[in-house]
């Protein structure tokens, strides 16, 4: 029976690491193959480890100021830090009223938060072009900013309610028995224990905004005011010049990719729990 | 992963009542203000724009100035008698169940392997989910157009290690059937994480005790999972069926970039790229926005029934 069972659990454990080998060998590729020569890469027969061989080369190639990466990169923290800086600001409030009182139209709010979850957001690009059109706010930081504060502001307020939640009312009332105002309890009891719960949700907020693709297609239209997913698009066309240069588009998606999956691999325990914290408290 | 304390907060529940001091009943309002603010300019705003809309006449003559004419239903009953129209529809409500199905069958698979396995073993299938998931839309399509290029492509090589098969030079994005069901494939394995690990963070939820007293009861691994576990995890299950559902029906960024990579037209559209070309591309505002408000209606309907169960437990 013992051997039994231990023989099941090692044979799943092997296809459990076969099956994470398979999930994760897009990302091996891409960074393989950025580091792969012309030649190597344009061989019928593909090369399946970096070294020896390798070359900076492609990383060169992207970083060489021709190509536009240090512009896209730019706009894009430009963008990320005015959309990330207002939208947790504003969460931040809207989930202290949604989790710490009751009062009339609470409810509607939250109803409101879930449906614009489920609203299409591609479904809306035409108005909200059309509205940042009039503005005359095409191709600006600020003009995508408004849409993106809108957009990220549901989910984060979702996951910052369940951060808020999970610290009980009580502490704060203790500590106001002590003789801290309330304020003064929320500063010194309530927000040091939120800290990680807010680092969690800026970090999902940036996530988002970052690697956002849809919306700036159509809002940001002009080659200097591509973010970088959108440079990725453009460096990663086909062109009539020749055949693409897939180690240098590698290497691109590495410089795009990579930071972000660091952030993420830090705060995705706490991402999930807030989002499956959210769910359950309804 | 350590759980949240599951404390319930304590709401500031004594009654809205002339006896609490006005600050106290405003506070909460002030608090929403901004978010509200903001998501009346980002959301809202569009939002009536586009219902005022979808009621008129607005094409490339109104973009030059000529005032859009009520047109009542018109643009709605174009639409609804478009064959175009409807194969795109239908295409895309496909391409959503295929892949929103897999995705959350895959996802729960993972899940349960997660929870059945060896600590390392977990521990790298949680890595590997994560790094897929944490890749950008972009650089996931770019990898992914790389691996099935034609000519050097890692898929059309391997496959041709089967004898009698060469697929060197085949071309994935032509056939419009092919080109759904690669972006079906990439959509799914980028989408699996977060039900997986949703679900697995759910999972660990379910306490022990239950399924002891159940095993107890001589209850088998099978039966384990249908009558106990899957019951109690079941309101995560839908939620994330839900979502999947609404993301797959709206995807845009990874047709629009497929289209880019080498297969532009009409034939490759689902309902995100042929809104966006009607309206940014042709130009026809009012049509767009009512096929918009169609794919909207829709995606209510699906959601309604899970926002009504989630209002009788908010009460």
């Amino acid at each position: 029976m013992n051997t039994k069972t231990s023989t099941g659990k090692w044979i799943g454990s092997t296809a459990a690491i076969l099956i994470a080998l398979l999930w994760a060998f897009p990302v091996y590729w891409m960074v393989n193959s950025s580091f792969q020569t012309t030649t190597t890469i344009n061989a019928l027969t593909p090369t399946w480890f970096p070294f020896p061989g390798g070359t900076m080369a492609n990383y060169k190639a992207v970083l060489d100021p021709s190509t536009g990466f240090g512009t896209a990169l730019r706009m894009s923290v430009m963008i990320t830090v005015l959309s990330l800086a207002v939208c947790i600001v504003f969460a931040f409030l809207a989930s202290l009223a949604i989790s710490r009182f009751k009062f009339r139209g609470r409810k509607s709010f939250v109803l409101a938060i879930i449906l614009i979850q489920m609203l299409p957001a591609e479904a809306m690009f035409i108005a909200q072009y059309k509205m940042i059109a009039e503005l005359n706010l095409l191709n600006t930081v600020i003009g995508i900013s408004i849409i993106y504060i809108a957009t990220v502001i549901p989910f984060t307020t979702w996951m910052l309610r369940g951060f808020v939640a999970g610290v009980p009312a009580d502490l704060e009332e203790a500590a106001m028995v002590d003789g801290c105002t309330r304020f003064g309890a929320f500063m010194r009891v309530t927000f040091p224990l939120l800290a990680p719960g807010l680092v969690a949700s800026a970090v999902y907020a940036f996530i988002q905004v970052w690697n956002e693709f849809a919306l700036a297609s159509v809002l940001l239209t002009e080659d200097a005011s591509e973010t970088l997913p959108l440079w990725l698009r453009d460096f990663a066309q086909p062109s009539a010049y020749g055949p693409i240069p897939w180690g240098q588009v590698m290497a691109g998606s590495v410089l795009v990719a990579i930071p972000v999956m660091i952030f993420f691999l830090i705060v995705q325990g706490r991402m999930t729990q807030g989002m499956v914290g959210g769910a359950v408290k309804g | 992963m350590t759980t949240p304390a599951v404390a319930p907060s304590r709401l500031d529940d004594s009654p809205a009542s002339s006896k609490k001091p006005f600050g106290k009943r405003i506070l909460p309002y002030l608090l929403l203000t901004p978010a509200l603010l903001a998501l009346l300019v980002g959301m809202g705003y569009p939002l009536g724009w586009q219902i005022l809309n979808s009621f008129r006449e607005y094409g490339l003559a109104q973009q030059f100035g000529q005032p859009p004419a009520w047109v009542g239903l018109d643009n709605y009953i174009t639409l609804l008698t478009d064959s175009f129209f409807w194969s795109v529809l239908i295409k895309s409500v496909l391409f959503m169940a295929v892949t929103a199905l897999a995705t959350v069958i895959l996802g729960i698979g993972m899940a349960l392997m997660m929870k059945a396995v060896s600590r390392p073993a977990r521990i790298t299938l949680q890595v590997a989910m994560l790094l897929a998931w944490a890749m950008p839309i972009v650089a996931q399509m770019t990898v992914w157009n790389w691996m099935i290029d034609q000519r050097n492509g890692l898929l059309n090589y391997t496959l041709s290690w089967i004898p009698g098969v060469d697929m060197i030079g085949h071309n994935w994005l032509v056939n419009p059937l092919s080109f759904f069901a690669v972006a079906s494939v990439i959509i799914t394995w980028a989408s699996v994480p977060f039900v997986a690990l949703s679900v697995y963070a759910a999972l660990t939820q379910v306490s022990g005790e239950v399924k002891e007293a159940a095993a107890l009861d001589g209850a088998s691994g099978w039966q384990m999972l249908r009558r106990i576990t899957l019951p109690i995890i079941r309101p995560i299950l839908v939620i994330l069926l839900l979502l999947q559902m609404i993301w797959d029906l709206r995807v845009y960024a990874q047709i629009e970039l497929l289209q880019g990579f080498g297969s532009a037209g009409d034939r490759y559209d689902l309902l995100g790229t042929y809104i966006y070309g009607m309206g940014v591309g042709q130009g026809q505002f009012g049509m767009a926005a009512a096929a918009a408000m169609l794919v909207m209606i829709f995606t209510i309907g699906l959601s309604w029934f899970y926002v009504r169960e989630l209002l009788k437990e908010d009460d």
